[in-house]
This record gives C-alpha cells, sequence and structure tokens, in this order.
C-alpha cells in the first residue's frame, strides 16, 4: 500500500510539474541557503585553521594595552615595551625559543613613479625566524646593519609588484616617506588569509633604524614569540603574563596592562565570526522553510479540493480513513523531500561558487546534507498533515457528488 | 429459495437535512434480500433509489431502523470497518460512471484490488481479465476522456466486478446508453447472476431492463409500493 501511495504521489506530482515546482521553491530556497552557508562557513573555518598554521600554532603575541581584540588601537594609555623587556622574556621564560621586538605604521613607500602605502616594520632577524619567513632573494639583516640602525630594507611580494613589477628590487633604493634606503631582500610570498588581509604587502627596517628615522622614539610596540617545539602554549603565556606584571610592576589584584595572545584566540575570533554569519543566514533560512511548508500546506489543501470526487471514489471502493491520509501525506512528503534534493543541489552548486569566490576550500558535510534532506522531509509530514487529514475524513458520499 | 436473507432492511428511514426543510428519502422501508437474488428497482426520479442503494452498499447510515448485512449490525459498525465491507464484499456501478479522470481504464480497474493488498503483477491480470469479460481489453491503456458513454459504463462494471464481490450495487447502469448496449451490459450482469452467484440490486428507468431481474421493487416517495418476482425472467 505504501508503494502504491508513492506510484500515486509521483504520478500526481509530475501530472502538475510547473505547479508542484513553485510550490516547493520555498523549501528549495531555504534548503539550499542552508548547504551554501554551512558548506562555505565550514570552508572559511578550514581556512582560518590553515593561516594559523602558516603563522604558526606556536606563536604568541604580546602587547600593551588591553583592547587589542576588541579591534581599538594598541594600548593607548598603557605604556610601550622597551627592546630590553624583550630579551629579559626570552633569558627568563624557558619555554621561549625566539622573541623578536616590532614596532609599525604606515607610510608612502615611493619607488621611481611608482608608490604604495604599506605596513612599514621595525624589527631584526629573530622576526624572520619566528613567524617564518623565507628569503626568496637577495639576504637578510647583517648584524652589524641592525646595531648601526643603517638604511637597508627587506620587502614582500606585493609591494615589490606595486613597486617594481616583475623587475628585481634587490640593490634599488627606496623611499620610505622622507627616508631612503636600498632593498636588500624579498621575502617568499604567503598569500592573503582567510578574510583578504594581504600578509606581502610590508617593508621591514632594522629596529634601530626604524626607531631613529621614522619613529622618534624608541618604543617597541610589540613582541612576536615563538614557543618551543613541544613546550605548552598555555603554560608559557602563564609565564609571560607572571614576568610582564613583574617587569612593569603591576600589585596583587591589580589588572594586566598588557595582553598575551597566542593564535588561537585570533582562529577563535575568525571563526566567531563565521559562526554569527551562519547562525543569522540560518535563522533566513528556517524562515523560508516555514514559508515552503505553508506552500506546501496550501497547495495539498487545493489538491484535496480538486480531487475530492476521487476521494469519494476511493472511499467508496474500500479505501479506510488511513489509506487516503497516507495517499496525501505520501504526497506532501515526496512534494518537499523533492524540493529538499533540489535545494541541496543548488545549495552545493552556490557553494563551489562560493567557495571559488572566497578562496576557500570547498568542503561540504555530508550530516549537513542528511540533515537538510530529514528536515525538508520533516516539513511535508508538518504541512502535509492538515491538508491530508481533511481528506481522509470526508465523507464519502458527498465527495462522490461533488462537482 | 432456501438461501438465508443477505441483505435485510428494516423500518430504515433517511432525512436529509432538519426542521421545516426536513426531506424524508426514505420513509421505513422493509426490504429482504437472499444471496443470489436479482433484483430491479424502480421509480420516478426524488423517489429515493439511489439513497437507498447508498445505504444498502454502506456507504450512508440510515437516519433510523436496522440494517443486517450478512447477519451484521451495520450500524455496530466503525467508519473503518464499513469500508473493509465495502472493499470485500460489494462492487458499486455508480449512477454516473465515477471513473478516475486522467487514469488508464486498467489502472481504473485496479483501483479495488489496491486497497486488499493484491500484488502488482496479480492485479493487472485481474484487471485484464475483468476488462475482456465486459468487452474492452483493447481499451486497457485508454483514458475515460478517449471512451464512449457505453465503454466508460463497461469499465465501470469491470470495476465492480474485479475484486468478486458477493453483490453488486448498480445504479441506472443503463442510464444513457442506446438500446443494444444496454441489451449487452443487461445480459453481462444477468450472466455474472446465474454463473457466480453474485447477488445484484439494480436501479433501473426502464421496464424493459427491469424484465431481466428476479423481482421488481416499485418505491414512490421513500417508500416501497410494489415488490412482486418476475415470472417471465430467463
Ligand atoms: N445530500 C442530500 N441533501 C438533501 N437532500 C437530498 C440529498 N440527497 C438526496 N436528497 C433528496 O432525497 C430524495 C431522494 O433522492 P435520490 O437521489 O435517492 O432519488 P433517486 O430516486 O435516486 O432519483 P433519480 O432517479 O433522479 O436518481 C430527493 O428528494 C433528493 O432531493
Ligand atoms: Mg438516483
Amino acid at each position: 500500500m505504501l508503494i502504491e501511495a508513492v506510484r500515486l504521489a509521483v504520478q500526481a506530482i509530475f501530472r502538475n510539474a510547473l505547479r508542484s515546482f513553485l510550490t516547493v521553491l520555498g523549501i528549495v530556497i531555504g534548503v539550499a541557503s542552508v548547504i551554501a552557508m554551512v558548506t562555505v562557513g565550514q570552508g572559511s573555518t578550514e581556512q582560518v585553521a590553515s593561516d594559523v598554521e602558516k603563522l604558526g600554532a606556536n606563536v604568541v603575541i604580546v602587547v600593551p594595552g588591553q583592547d587589542a581584540m576588541r579591534g581599538g588601537p594598541h594600548g593607548t594609555t598603557a605604556p610601550m615595551f622597551s627592546t630590553r623587556i624583550n630579551d629579559t622574556v626570552k633569558a627568563r621564560v624557558a619555554a621561549v625559543a625566539v622573541s623578536a621586538p616590532i614596532s609599525q605604521t604606515r607610510e608612502r613607500v615611493i619607488f621611481g613613479n611608482a608608490n604604495r602605502l604599506s605596513d612599514v616594520v621595525g624589527t631584526d632577524n629573530r622576526y624572520f625566524e619566528a613567524a617564518r619567513w623565507e628569503v626568496a632573494a637577495g639576504r637578510l639583516f647583517e648584524p652589524g646593519e641592525i646595531q648601526a640602525g643603517r638604511a637597508v630594507c627587506i620587502v614582500g611580494e606585493t609591494l615589490r609588484q606595486a613597486l617594481f613589477g616583475a623587475g628585481d628590487p634587490v640593490g634599488a633604493s627606496v623611499r620610505i616617506g622622507a627616508v631612503s634606503c636600498r632593498v636588500i631582500g624579498l621575502l617568499r610570498s604567503k598569500g592573503a588569509s582567510t578574510f583578504g588581509a594581504d600578509q606581502d604587502d610590508f617593508v621591514i627596517l632594522p629596529l634601530a633604524t626604524f626607531h631613529r628615522r621614522i619613529a622618534g622614539n624608541a618604543d617597541v610596540q610589540s613582541l612576536f614569540v615563538s614557543v618551543r617545539d613541544g613546550a605548552s602554549i598555555d603554560a608559557a603565556r602563564e609565564d609571560i603574563t607572571a614576568l610582564m606584571r613583574e617587569l612593569r610592576r603591576i600589585g596583587p589584584g591589580e589588572e594586566d596592562d598588557f595582553e598575551v595572545l597566542d593564535t588561537r584566540q585570533f582562529a577563535l575570533m575568525l571563526t566567531g565570526i563565521t559562526d554569527v554569519l551562519t547562525g543569522l543566514l540560518s535563522a533566513v533560512a528556517a524562515v523560508s522553510l516555514l514559508v515552503g511548508g505553508i506552500g506546501i500546506m496550501n497547495i495539498m489543501l487545493v489538491s484535496v479540493t480538486e480531487r475530492t470526487r476521487e476521494i469519494g471514489i476511493r472511499l467508496a471502493i474500500g479505501a479506510r480513513a488511513r489509506d487516503v491520509l497516507t495517499q496525501f501525506l505520501v504526497e506532501a512528503i515526496i512534494l518537499s523531500m523533492l524540493g529538499g534534493v533540489i535545494g541541496i543541489l543548488m545549495g552545493l552548486g552556490l557553494a563551489l561558487a562560493g567557495a571559488r569566490w572566497l578562496a576557500v576550500p570547498f568542503s561540504p558535510d555530508p550530516g549537513v546534507v542528511l540533515l537538510s534532506f530529514g528536515f525538508s522531509a520533516f516539513v511535508g509530514i508538518v504541512f502535509g498533515f492538515f491538508p491530508a487529514r481533511r481528506a481522509a475524513r470526508l465523507d464519502p458520499i458527498e465527495a462522490l457528488r461533488h462537482e | 429459495m432456501a438461501d438465508p436473507p443477505f441483505i435485510e432492511l428494516e423500518g430504515i428511514t433517511r432525512v436529509y437535512g432538519t426542521g421545516e426543510v426536513a426531506v424524508r428519502a426514505l420513509d421505513g422501508i422493509n426490504l429482504t434480500v437472499r444471496a443470489g437474488e436479482f433484483i430491479a428497482i424502480m421509480g420516478p426520479s426524488g423517489s429515493g433509489k439511489s439513497t437507498a442503494m447508498n445505504v444498502i452498499g454502506c456507504l450512508d447510515r440510515p437516519t433510523s431502523g436496522h440494517y443486517r448485512f450478512a447477519g451484521v449490525e451495520v450500524a455496530g459498525l466503525t467508519r473503518d470497518q464499513r469500508a473493509l465491507l465495502r472493499r470485500h464484499y460489494i462492487g458499486f456501478v455508480f449512477q454516473g460512471y465515477n471513473l478516475l479522470p486522467r487514469t488508464s481504464a486498467l489502472q481504473n480497474v485496479e483501483l479495488p484490488l489496491i486497497y486488499s493488498g493484491r500484488p502488482r503483477a496479480a492485479r493487472q491480470r485481474a484487471a485484464l481479465e475483468a476488462l475482456r469479460r465486459v468487452g474492452l481489453e483493447a481499451r486497457a491503456l485508454h483514458d475515460p476522456s478517449q471512451l464512449s458513454g457505453g465503454q466508460q459504463q463497461r469499465v465501470a462494471i469491470a470495476r465492480a466486478l474485479v475484486g468478486d464481490p458477493k453483490v453488486v450495487l448498480a445504479d441506472e447502469p443503463t442510464g444513457n446508453l442506446d438500446t443494444k448496449t444496454s441489451v449487452e451490459i443487461l445480459d453481462m450482469l444477468r450472466r455474472l447472476n446465474r454463473e457466480a452467484g453474485v447477488t445484484i440490486v439494480m436501479v433501473t428507468h426502464e421496464e424493459d431492463m427491469a424484465r431481466y431481474a428476479d423481482r421488481l421493487i416499485g418505491m414512490v416517495d421513500g417508500r416501497i409500493a410494489r415488490d412482486e418476482q418476475n415470472r417471465e425472467a430467463a
């Protein structure tokens, strides 16, 4: 009997193919957006994870102030660090492999007629080691250049393309604001991060050069720390925090005036954004599934009215109420599952396009696909029940008399 | 005539509506039909013939009175039990053919067997056989809209026969048909009655058709005005 109900339902659905398609459009849109959102969201989460991997999973960044994670200016009131603090962190925390002092600003970098507004970073060779930068051409700084604060610099790939095109930057002289300096190296590209931030758009100077010629002070804005292989990041953070409190003379019970961030926190922050997006669009999807369900209920009610005489014939011939109920319920379920399948295919298509466009991996989740399918069947059951029950409760004689 | 009573109506009334506008479509009907009888009900339009057929077919419930089908008090049955009773014992030929539109003759005839749970292959075989009995096997795959009135009526008869019912209730089976086709259909019903022992209750307007029955019931205003054996029945 169930097989017959399925056969009948398929016949009825394809007899009115266009109407059936329009009916399930709501379900299609709902399922498609869920699938597309979740799949793209999944992809960007994976991308974040791989970005973090690239940055180094064992990296800790120490910044002054407490509002770095909220996107405010870095430690506007808290005092800056110094090169001495950087060296003390390395000397006193056993888990620290490398600690690099960093200061940076944004400045226009000029070569001939070309120019670009880029990040200008003052640091030393320890940064290249901690952040795993490799040299593509030329070399890193010489100890003498670091010590004396020579006017030499190393450029990232993006800046090279902007200033030199395909040409070799090594040996050229560029101007950073008012300061002239010679390019001695080019770094290998790391590419864009998840949300499109260009990681190669910078020029790096020795810290002393940066202090004297560009910043006009001796502040260190952050410490870029890599933790030894095998050492616990959490333990390293605790140790660094304790040391920093001591160095900055923060009494017991007083709040930190600095932050120790690890890459997991960045990852959490980024995936947090993704989660919010996914949640928001899931709500939209839920609404359109609801609308889709009401559409199915409506069309099933129309169908019951149109086929009243047919129902009368079936009842007279020996169909029980539950046979008629099954028939119409199965029809509603198949209709909405059909919408689900179309929606899943469209959603995967959209996700593929979206993943290409955002340059994140395309990673469909079989669980979500199955869940969407199940959910569309559920919508069919819920919204098909009322019309089916109405059909099942018809009086056979009145139904037969129906024109 | 030693057969036990098969259909027993006792003081059956059926009132439509209430108060001023109430219509007594059936007004105290007493009727006993024995298994294997072939009965014709006649009477003017509006005299309650179709209403009586609906009660006999367990489609409608009388307002008062007792109805026993094969000894069972129908008033005591649930809706589903009555559906099962129709499914297994009763074949309907409706006034107006009542075939499913856009559905082949074969599928129309198969319909009752779907509900009795017959497997598909057996179902199609039985439906084709029923169509053969009414001479329409060549039209098995035609829709009702592609069939003449007489052909549609024969499909309706095939559908009534296909489940091997104990009773066939035929409401004006020759209503809109020419004499030749009417005679063919009546011959068929009588053969069914004689050879398979199927009880037949038929409503008709025409004396000529009524002659095929063993017994004639005349209805007027919801009552039985005449009930006589037909000695001429072949
Ligand atoms: N659903 C209904 N509601 C109200 N009155 C009805 C209903 N069905 C039938 N009637 C009335 O009951 C009476 C008997 O109707 P019925 O259909 O049984 O007549 P009939 O003998 O079959 O007539 P015909 O030969 O025209 O088919 C008629 O007066 C009719 O108007
Ligand atoms: Mg009638």
